[in-house]
């Protein structure tokens, strides 16, 4: 399990980066965290002819909390997003430190980022979940400068995103905190993929939720958002019975893929459990 | 043509100047370029653990890290935790709660507590449980290794 | 020390192990850690189907890679097979080629070999040879080997073997009027043994012994030698096998791989130094397997409970080919042999059969059939205990093999010696009470305890291994001891550890002997050339049979220590006592290392001593023993996921005397681990075509720190009066009760029936799911 020969290259900053992709061709791959892409390197199942390495990046290793707005650079490593205890993340995105140890061991959170998360779109990784749950947005740098991308929009299929040759993510962008929000996930190991995961937000408004979105993870070949369970909370009061029908309508618009941690009607029914979880504790977060 | 790179890395203090393929991975440099066999490969896709290590005071997987990445870096390895012949307190801990059997996991066990118990953790044998959730072992069920980084974190704390 | 004080002995401390400090230190030496400059690395072109015909093998564009020193197919190498042998009618001998050279039977299955300047390299060489196959309808499944073809040639009927091992006249009107009669069928899936070190071989030439030398992950390292000499035609002389330290084995290791005769063969081939090491996709796909395994069970209780008569139908996927030495009849001969287990099960009957599929072949992992004979004999208490209302722990009482019974000799023509069958079944059941277990209860969950009573036989000698009609019998071991001027002590054994702290354990055994500190006794294992043929470890043998041996040179060099004692004492060799070090004659005494040095260095100041130097020769070849135990799990179903999580976890155990407790206790911990993960998370699946469906970490699911509770253990000591030690193999029985004890707790916390392992969280939540429609 020894990868294939490619060309390293190390930068260290973004526009480096993106000369050298445009220059080295849609072979070459943008080396973060690594986490993924090597054990992928090392089956040989993925053979990029070369390596932007960005680890020297420091511009991309970052995060910013400006009023609503959290920005988190590409280079920010998951570990850093876990142990934030300062008020970056405080009203509206503790989501995000919380399912922070969902995501593989402590040895994998030290190394990978968020932005590698996003660009290589797991359906079932935290961030790709919560990036759909919270409406963020992918800033990209490419040849022509940069782009943006709502998080609706960079899903499109199995580890397949919007971004486009010679493009580079370096922030992700969130600007609609949640007054609740929770991930719940299930593995049948601690750190292991999400057989099925549930993101949940809303706002209470006049005592009953608002602007409530559901995303699941790990069910189809991307984060998943239900408008239809958005809409059967909103306007209910936010109590575990809400919580229940919610979920309980979900199985009938989800087909996930049978495989070998579970079938399909095994997602299914998970799912419904995630959806009731997050919400639970979404709901109980606050108090606490 | 191979794509080969000059590298620095220090090694347990020690500096090392090597030329590497860019492919090799860290956990290669460690064994076969540097000689340093203590940090082993189990399963080369991040998940066992064997081949942790400290790379700039952090715990990685080797396999994961390309050598030609620890360029300019400092890397720390199980060779590196005894003092001359005297044995680490982590060290010392293993054999006591027969926290190894085979052995062959135990560098990754020791690296990956000994980056742990270096953040100054509260110490809390069920937090202890989770870290050691990290690595894979096959031979002790776990317990000896939870017993003896519980009761270094619990000597340790005395003087954080 | 008072009269009433029993005398120290090194036996019974919990001595921390002597080969702690070079792990702990990073410098244990595994066969990849053995430094060799310029060898050259191997890897293999593997069948990428399950079953085909090679039609051709291009090896010209793998020779132009960078670094790609020689491609070897077969035809280079002559060719060369291991057969296996049971001499029994019903076992079908089929040879395993090294390379495959007409037919591949498995993804993974060897066909080339690419040596290169690294691994890297040697990878890149394997893309590059191109295998023409064309390809065969797969066997995939114990119905598809049973009902349509063979994938040898000389297996008409599907099975590689086929025996009827007991047969009971009467056991069909038994089952037919008994009060109760179960008709069940119990199923277990494919696991590997997934040792943290894969294999690993370096072969090399030895241009001063001429001796072509392996360092190689084995078990075995006679048996490879062995294997090797027979493969490649060569004396047995003319080969070294040294295994260093090894990174677990498991049973995976204790029969000779392809690969590594390949390494060997490559070698001599290219005369050069070379190295192969396994990595962890290609150990799940294609190095050995086991466990798979389905019985058909009829058996019949009486109103009150008691077993009148068992028939089982035994039939194990034993993959592609049989296994040297063991071959593929180990599994389901162990299991009809051995399924009665701790029970008196009146009449019985039993057929065994291994069926050949395409899959990885299987080799003897932790417990061998004995964590499914277990799975049998514990359902069908649970079973009846239900059906007749009868308490669960009381049926097992009904039926277990009691105090007064023993020596007892089974249906099965075992003859078992003293044992605490029942013992063990009441403490568990009073600890299972003092935790608290049945008065656990939270919304959203059900909690189940579940109990398993066991034997575990062990430490076969070469009388019991005889009975199997192997081609190679396996079971003594011999073990040489020589004190040096120093007064220190070197031991061999042909036993091989890795992990067990043979070290530790055997120089504890010797040290008492000879009244020596065991800091002072070095055993060497492991290294065809110090130790005389010996069989390895495996069926936890090592501390019975080469500890025995270690023993019984010990107690002759003892022997020859107090007759050099007696002539500088001018005493009795019978008035002699070798303790702290020293040679007592009453209240004196004189250093051990003194009596060492002069027969060294002053033989002649010593002329009455009839022998020079202080050496010994000692041997065991034991018939056998039982461990037993009865294991307690208690779980937690979360009934929103299916997840069933072991809380808690005890286990009563006694393996006679116990010479090292920290030892003891850790095998019973990695043995419950592993029969955890046989319970509830591990399976090497295949899909319908053959392809391995589990060659990763992420998929094949090794438990981790949080699944697997701290264990509560308790020792009950009945001794092996046919050993001296007293002490009585213990090596798998984690891993054989841990399985059925996990299962039978599900099943309590859901008043389900799963007869299968592993359960999963999705046949729980499909369980539920029906419960909640009903």
């Amino acid at each position: 399990m020894k990868p294939a020969a490619f060309e390293y290259h190390r930068v260290f900053d973004a526009v480096e980066a993106v000369q050298l992709l445009e220059e080295l061709g849609d072979e070459a791959k943008i080396l973060a965290g690594g986490q993924s892409l090597t054990p992928m390197m090392n089956f040989r199942l993925a053979r990029p002819t070369a390596l932007i390495d960005i680890n020297h990046c420091d511009s991309l290793d970052f995060i910013h909390r400006d009023d609503d707005v959290l920005t988190i650079g590409a280079l920010t490593r998951h570990r850093t997003v876990e142990m934030s205890t300062g008020t970056k993340f405080r009203d509206g995105y503790e989501v995000l430190p919380l399912a922070a140890p969902h995501i593989g061991h402590y040895p994998i959170r030290t190394r990978g980022t968020f932005g590698g998360s996003i660009a290589h779109s797991d359906p079932s990784a935290e961030w790709c979940v919560l990036a759909r749950l919270l409406d963020a947005t992918i800033v990209l740098l490419g040849p022509d400068g940069k782009r943006e991308v709502p998080a609706a929009e960079w899903f499109t299929g199995f580890l397949t995103t919007a971004i486009a040759d010679a493009e580079i993510v370096l922030e992700v962008r969130f600007a609609q905190p949640r007054q609740h929000a929770a991930l719940a996930e299930f593995a049948q190991r601690q750190g292991d993929f999400a057989i099925a995961s549930a993101a949940v937000a809303y706002d209470i408004v006049d005592g009953v939720c608002a602007n409530t979105a559901v995303v699941l993870g790990a069910v189809a070949s991307e984060p998943f958002r239900i408008a239809e369970l958005d809409q059967i909370a909103d306007g209910l009061e936010p109590t575990p019975d809400t919580w229940r029908k919610v979920a309980a309508a979900a199985p009938e618009y989800i087909s996930p893929a049978d495989d070998l941690h579970g079938d399909s009607d095994y997602r299914r029914r998970l799912a419904k459990t995630m959806i009731e979880r997050a919400f639970n504790d979404a709901a109980s977060e606050k108090e606490s | 043509m191979r794509d080969m790179h000059l590298i620095n890395i220090e090694v347990n203090g020690s500096a090392h100047e090597l030329v590497v393929e860019s492919r090799r991975t860290l956990a290669d440099v460690l064994r076969q370029d540097i000689g340093l066999t203590g940090t082993h490969l189990g399963c080369e896709h991040g998940i066992c653990g064997a081949c942790t290590v400290i790379l700039d005071g952090e715990p990685v997987r080797s396999c994961l890290v390309f050598g030609v990445q620890a360029d300019g870096r400092s890397v720390q390895t199980v060779e590196g935790l005894a003092h001359g012949d005297e044995l680490s307190d982590l060290q010392k801990a293993f054999s006591k709660n027969h926290a190894l059997q085979c052995g062959f996991c135990t560098p990754g066990f020791l690296m990956l507590a000994e980056s742990y118990l270096a953040s100054k953790p509260t110490v809390n044998r069920e937090h202890v449980r989770e870290v050691v959730a990290s690595n894979l072992c096959r031979c002790t069920g776990y317990q000896g290794i939870v017993d003896a980084i519980t009761e270094v974190a619990q000597q340790r704390s005395a003087s954080w | 020390m008072t009269a009433n004080t029993a005398p120290f002995t090194w036996v019974g401390q919990p001595r921390e192990r002597h080969e702690d400090a070079r792990m702990v230190r990073g410098r244990g030496q595994f066969t990849d850690d053995v430094a060799r400059v310029g060898a050259l690395h191997l890897a293999f072109v593997r069948s990428p189907i399950a079953a085909g015909r090679i039609l051709s093998i291009d090896t010209s564009d793998a020779l132009r890679i960078d670094g790609v020193r020689a491609v070897l197919t077969a035809v280079d190498l002559g060719e060369t097979e291991l057969t296996a042998v049971l001499e029994r009618d019903g076992f079908v001998p089929t040879s395993m080629p090294m390379l495959a050279f007409d037919h591949v039977r498995y993804v993974g299955e060897p066909i080339a070999v690419i040596a290169a300047t690294d691994a890297y390299a040697a990878e890149d060489g394997a893309e590059h040879v191109f295998v023409d196959i064309e390809p065969l309808e797969p066997i995939t499944t114990i119905d598809d080997a049973a009902h349509h073809r063979n994938i040898h040639e000389a297996a008409t009927q599907g099975t590689l073997v086929d025996l009827q091992m007991f047969e009971h006249p009467e056991v069909e009107s038994l089952l037919n009027g008994a009060h109760l009669t179960l008709d069940e069928v119990f199923t277990a899936a494919r696991l590997n043994a997934a040792p943290m070190e894969c294999r690993a071989t370096l072969a090399e030439i030895d241009e001063r012994s001429g001796q072509l030398v392996l360092h190689t992950s084995t078990q075995v390292p006679h048996q490879v030698r062995s294997g090797i000499a027979q493969a490649l035609g060569m004396a047995e002389n003319a080969i070294r096998v040294i295994a260093p330290d090894v990174g677990g084995g498991f049973g995976l290791k204790c029969v000779v791989g392809r690969e590594e005769v390949l390494t060997a063969a490559v070698a001599r081939h290219l005369g050069q130094t070379v190295r192969w090491s396994e990595d962890r996709r290609d150990s799940l796909m294609a190095s050995f397997s086991g466990h798979e395994q389905r019985y058909g069970v009829r058996a019949g209780f009486t109103e009150h409970g008691v077993l009148v008569g068992i028939a089982v139908d035994v039939e194990c996927d034993i993959g592609a080919y049989s296994a040297y030495p063991f071959t593929c009849g180990v599994e389901p001969l162990m299991a009809c042999t051995e399924l009665p287990g701790v029970y008196k099960v009146g009449a019985y009957s039993a057929r065994g059969r291994g069926y050949a599929t395409n899959k990885a072949p299987t080799a003897p992992y932790r417990g061998v059939s004995r964590p499914q004979i277990v799975l049998v004999m514990e359902r069908l208490m649970e079973k009846a205990a239900t059906a007749l209302n009868i308490d669960p722990i009381e049926i097992r009482r009904r039926n277990l093999i009691a105090p007064t019974d023993f020596p007892y000799t089974g249906p099965n023509l075992i003859t078992y010696e003293p044992g605490s069958y029942l013992e063990s079944l009441d403490r568990c059941d009073a600890e299972i009470d003092r935790l608290g277990w049945r008065t656990r209860t939270a919304p959203g969950f059900r909690y189940g305890l579940g109990i398993c009573c066991f034997s575990e036989r062990s430490a076969y000698g070469t009388t019991t291994m005889g009975a199997r009609k192997m081609g190679m019998t396996p079971g003594y071991d011999v073990s040489h001891i020589t004190m040096d001027p120093t007064g220190s002590v070197t031991v061999t054994t042909g036993t091989c550890g890795h992990g067990q702290g043979h070290e530790t354990t055997f120089a504890q055994i010797v040290a008492d002997e000879l009244g020596i500190d065991p800091a002072d006794v070095r055993l060497r294992q492991g290294d065809t050339d110090i130790s005389s043929y010996g069989w390895g470890t495996f069926a936890s043998r090592s501390l019975v049979i080469g500890g025995g041996a270690a023993l019984d040179a010990a107690g002759k060099l003892a022997e020859s220590l107090k007759i050099v004692a007696a002539a500088v004492l001018e005493a009795n060799p019978e008035d002699v006592r070798l303790a702290d070090g020293q040679a007592w004659v009453d209240q004196v005494s004189v250093p051990i290392s003194e009596l060492a040095r002069k027969v060294h260095f002053s033989a002649h100041e010593i002329p009455d001593v009839p022998f020079r130097l202080l050496e010994a020769r000692g041997q065991a070849d034991p018939d056998g023993c039982f461990s037993n135990a009865t294991h307690a799990a208690l779980v937690r179903v979360d009934e929103g996921t299916g997840e069933a999580h072991v809380l808690d976890y005890i286990v009563v155990e006694d393996c006679g005397v116990v010479v090292n407790p920290l030892i003891v206790d850790g095998q019973v911990r990695g043995g419950v681990a592993q029969g955890i993960g046989a319970a509830l998370y591990e399976r090497l699946s295949y899909d319908e075509d053959g392809q391995p469906q589990s060659a990763t970490f992420m998929d094949y699911l090794v438990p981790t720190a949080c699944e697997i509770p701290d264990l509560h253990i308790f020792h009950l000591e009945t001794p092996n009066e046919a050993s001296k030690i007293g002490a009585k193999g213990m090596g798998e029985g984690g891993a054989i009760g841990a399985p059925t004890a996990v299962l039978n707790a599900v099943n309590d916390a859901l008043g389900s029936d799963f007869d299968m392992l592993p359960v999963l969280p999705s046949h729980i939540l499909a369980m539920l799911a029906t419960e909640e429609r009903t």
